[in-house]
């Protein structure tokens, strides 16, 4: 079982507590009456899909019920790290050189 | 000659009587409340319910017949199982609050006895030893695929919330988690 950890329970939970909720980091435009149909398209639609690291929105919905950001490799499933909602996004550099060093490590 | 295994059969009802290792008792009727609100009010609306609300994940306060239970970080869920107004109770606090009244929408089912947690653990996926989930932790989860809200009253005994058209479910979940419990 896929265990996820919450950084508002400070604690992993098991993945059938929690549910996705599409990428993370999406700014909405503040003009959004004002905004082409092509711009809305590319803001609401689209979406990078890519293989390797991805940062997402999940929430603990059967848990604390709040939303948080966590960045996953699509590939292998594995959750890199989670953070709350509103902190910045991690830098992934420093992600991917920290998996590197563990890897190193083992 | 090859030794012959032979399964054994359980009849259909051999478990309505009850199990060695598990009780499951109906909780009585209890008055509850659904609460949100932000830092800034708890200080006003525990004095106000008499319990104070707590702040860290998966704790619970107990104050008399009252239990506040975290469920999020601005959200709590209040038990009253004496004759308490809680709805008056967080009105006169004079704090910016939410409070729904859902006493009705739940029901409770109390699982006690050393299998306890054996047969919550069959649909729940919580990690239920001692020293993680002690007697006072509380936690919303799921049990088989219905959410519950799991608070642990003594080291053997749990208290198992659930919306009311849940519950038999719940009841019959628990019921086969413990019946293998004694296994
Ligand atoms: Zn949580």
């Amino acid at each position: 079982m896929l265990l996820i950890y919450c950084p508002y329970c400070e604690e992993e939970r098991s993945e059938l507590e929690f549910r996705n909720a599409g990428d993370a980091h999406i700014v909405r435009p503040a003009n959004i009456a004002e905004i082409s149909d092509e711009e809305f398209e590319e803001f609401f639609f689209l979406r990078q899909n890519p293989k390797g690291l991805i940062f997402e929105r999940w929430r603990h919905i059967h848990g604390c019920g709040r939303f948080f950001n966590a960045a996953r490799d699509t590939v292998s499933d594995r959750f890199y790290t989670t953070y709350k909602a509103g902190e910045p996004k991690p830098d992934v550099a420093a992600i991917l050189k920290g998996e590197q060093d563990k890897g190193a490590a083992r | 000659m090859a030794d012959l295994a032979t399964a054994t059969r359980n009849a259909a009802l051999t478990t309505r009587g009850g199990f060695a290792e598990v009780v499951l008792t109906p909780a009585p009727a209890a008055s509850r409340l659904s609460l949100r609100a932000g830092a800034d009010a708890l200080p006003g609306l525990s004095a106000a319910l008499g319990v104070t609300l707590p702040t860290r994940p998966k704790t619970s306060a107990l104050s008399g017949k009252r239990h506040a239970l975290w469920l999020g970080p601005d959200e709590w869920l209040l038990i009253d199982e004496g004759e308490g107004d809680l709805m008056a109770a967080a009105a006169s606090s004079g704090t910016l609050h939410s409070s729904v009244d859902v006493s009705h929408r739940n029901v409770a089912v109390i699982v006690s006895g050393p299998g306890a947690e054996v047969a919550i653990n069959s649909g729940c996926p919580q990690d239920l030893s001692l020293p993680i989930f002690p007697v006072g932790a509380c936690s919303r989860t799921i049990l088989g695929k219905v959410e519950i809200v799991l608070s642990r009253i003594a080291e053997d005994t749990f208290r198992v919330e659930c919306w009311r058209s849940f519950s038999p479910y719940v009841f019959g979940m628990l019921s086969e988690g413990a019946a293998d419990a004694g296994h």
